[in-house]
């Protein structure tokens, strides 16, 4: 049996219903096992003292609000080229969760950003490009919303997603470009992995793995809420034609 | 000429017509009629590539389909004559001067078409099949908003001219256009209700 | 496709086709900004360059739904579709014919406006060649807009918040061009990377765009 067997919607209500229960499981343990322990039982670092431990919930976000949008391009391509409809619901159904991942990251930044850098907001190239990626989402969501047809929403965020990826990654790279014009060297730009030594970056996996978990766990709920959705409309479309 | 076998379509995700199939040769042409909604356009727009059909075959030789829709397409800040010129353009060649005469519009050549009255606009509409040169026609409701003498018009330049040149038509009408031609009734090509193939089937 | 060009342009120029409001937008625009910002010389100057990429920008985002939409209602675009020009050449051309009744004039127009902005001279020639290396990327990226949105009753807020983000590389590039250009610190590769842009949308943007016209027009 093929692995797209699965991308049937009948079998996927059948086999995501105990995925989402173990994801939920695991997100609920992982994130209250990495917080607690990196908020009361790590020690303060030397140099920002408390406000370090914020690292907890924004690294795990920031992380999956651009490892949802690459979700969101792959379910795109498998609509794309096999036209799945689970796959298009999907990519629909994590849209929201990565833009909500995204506010968390900016939004965390600016809380740890206030007394690091005396500012809650710089147009440093890393804060920036995650606007941008914000603004990203809410278009590819908007334009979902806008399209009546559902196969037609479909096809067209398909197309959005796969040129924004392209202008995303543009995006990058040339805001790089832009802000190392005015100040020379991203001074405000931290390279969070090699600041962080061993004791805290153990509750960060643990976290990383929590945000993860509940990432899988929200988009499969999202998921089945739309093929619910689809399949109403379906039987209803049916009924009216008998 | 045209050739066409068991072809299903979808509106809206759903499919509305099943098992289509008939033929036509050169000079023949083909009145489909059925209530609204039955899917007259539908299958006019599969017919022409506008969109996929389900299921089934349409079959015509390659660079000769053309397809004619409710809206007429005409642009109006032009004139009559630029708007032919335009298509016939388009598709690599010259307006033909008779053109004007068969369908009433030599007293309009240089008028905006933003002027022109909605029957005047309609007959611009189908003179745009005049200059094409295509031989397989696919037209829905051509005659909506003209009047009796241009349905007449219309009909003498589809008998005389684009059949009588081997050319072939399917059409949509509820009128009577006074071809001599046969009628395609739709209305037993409905779609059952567990017809497959539509877009929201997988979800049933 | 050398008719639908003139076609596109003879319908930009006459009556109701709306040539010359982007640049009376685009003038407005310019002319709002020292009252939003101060009267202040040196102010100006620095932040001329930057106001007129942006202002060009938006005066181009303005006539982006003329691009297709006029012809999805009138039943042309389906016309279009079913004669043997590809739609791949019908988005380009519609660009290009949108980059001549916009981007150009808005080009030549901005220098003028510089002057008004107390632009520094240096600047003048660099904002000319980097407007006119990236305007068309604009008219390209918006004609995938148009395309993507041809479909929708109330589509024009919703093109510009699809759009404007794919702007973002250009507008980056374009004012950084000016900038460098006016510090000395070499203009040239901002100018380069914006040509890469501009030739890389022309080369593929074309494709996506047909692509959902086609599935627009279904």
């Amino acid at each position: 049996m093929s692995i797209w067997e699965y991308a049937n919607p009948k079998r996927f209500m059948d086999w995501t219903a105990p995925v989402m229960r173990v994801a939920f499981a695991v997100a609920a343990a992982c994130l209250a096992i990495g917080l607690i322990w990196g908020f009361f039982f790590t020690p303060e670092e030397a140099r920002q003292g408390s406000t370090v431990k914020i690292i907890y919930l924004h690294v795990p976000s920031a992380l999956m609000a651009i490892n949802a949008w690459f979700m969101m391009l792959v379910a795109s391509l498998i609509w794309l080229v096999r036209r799945h409809h689970v796959s298009a619901l999907a990519a629909r159904a994590a849209a929201p969760v990565g833009l909500a991942m995204t506010v968390i990251a900016l939004i965390t930044g600016a809380i740890w950003g206030s007394p690091m850098w005396g500012t809650y907001w710089a147009w440093d190239p890393r804060l920036t490009s995650f606007l941008i990626l914000f603004l990203f989402y809410l278009g590819y969501i908007a334009l979902w919303a806008a399209i009546e047809d559902a196969d037609t929403a479909a096809d067209l965020t398909s197309v959005l997603c796969l040129v924004g990826s392209v202008f995303a990654i543009l995006s990058r790279y040339a805001v790089n470009f832009w802000n190392q014009g005015l100040h020379q060297g991203a001074s405000l730009s931290l390279d969070k992995e090699e600041n962080v030594a061993n004791v805290f970056y153990i509750p960060l996996l643990v976290c990383i793995a929590g945000f993860v978990a509940l990432f899988l766990a929200l988009v499969l709920l999202r998921t089945r809420t739309e093929i619910r959705v689809r399949r109403t409309q379906a039987l209803l479309a049916r009924a009216q034609r008998a | 000429m045209l050739q066409v076998r068991d072809l299903r379509c979808a509106r809206g995700g759903v499919p509305v017509l099943e098992g289509v199939t008939f033929d036509l040769n050169a000079g023949e042409a083909l009145i489909l009629r059925g209530p609204n909604g039955v899917g007259k356009t539908t299958l006019l727009r599969t017919l022409a590539g506008l969109q996929p059909p389900l299921d089934g075959t349409v079959d015509y030789p390659e660079a000769t389909g053309a397809y004619a829709s409710h809206a007429d397409g005409i642009k109006t800040a032009l004139t009559v004559t630029e708007n032919l010129t335009f298509w016939a353009q388009v598709y690599g060649l010259t307006v033909p001067d008779t053109v004007f005469a068969a369908f009433d519009l030599d007293g309009l050549r240089s008028r905006a078409a933003g002027t022109l009255s909605a029957g005047q606009k309609r007959r611009l509409g189908l003179a745009r099949l005049g200059v094409i040169g295509r031989k397989v026609l696919f037209l829905d409701e051509p005659t909506v908003s003209l009047d009796a003498f241009s349905v007449r018009n219309f009909a003498g330049w589809m008998r005389d001219v684009h059949l009588a040149q081997g050319g072939c038509a399917v059409i949509a009408t509820h009128i009577d256009l006074g071809l001599d031609v046969p009628t395609l009734d739709l209305t037993p090509f409905v779609a059952q209700a567990d017809a497959t193939g539509g877009s929201d089937e997988a979800f049933l | 496709m050398k008719a639908l060009l003139w076609r596109d342009l003879a319908l930009a120029v006459r009556a109701g086709g709306g040539f010359g409001l982007g640049l009376a937008f685009f003038l407005i625009v310019v002319v709002l900004v020292p009252f939003g910002v101060g009267p202040d010389r040196s102010v100006l100057a620095l932040i001329a360059p930057g106001i007129l990429w942006v202002a060009a920008l938006l005066a181009a985002l303005l006539s982006l739904d003329r691009i297709f939409a006029l012809d999805f209602e009138d039943g042309s675009l389906a016309l279009l579709a079913t004669a043997p020009l590809p739609l791949e050449g019908v988005a380009l051309i519609k660009a290009f014919a949108h980059w001549i009744t916009t981007g150009l004039p808005l080009t030549l127009v901005a220098p003028a406006l510089g002057f008004f902005l107390n632009m520094q001279p240096a600047a003048y020639a660099y904002l000319l060649v980097s407007l006119a290396i990236g305007t068309p990327a604009l008219s390209m990226i918006g004609s995938f807009g148009a395309a993507l949105t041809v479909g929708l009753r109330r589509g024009g807020l919703l093109l510009s918040l699809l759009v404007l983000p794919l702007y973002v590389p250009t507008l980056i590039f374009g004012a950084e061009a000016v900038r460098r250009g006016v510090d000395g610190t070499g203009a040239a590769a901002p100018l380069m990377l914006m040509g890469a842009i501009t030739l890389g949308c022309f080369a593929l943007l074309p494709f996506a765009a047909a692509a959902v016209l086609r599935i627009n027009l279904r």
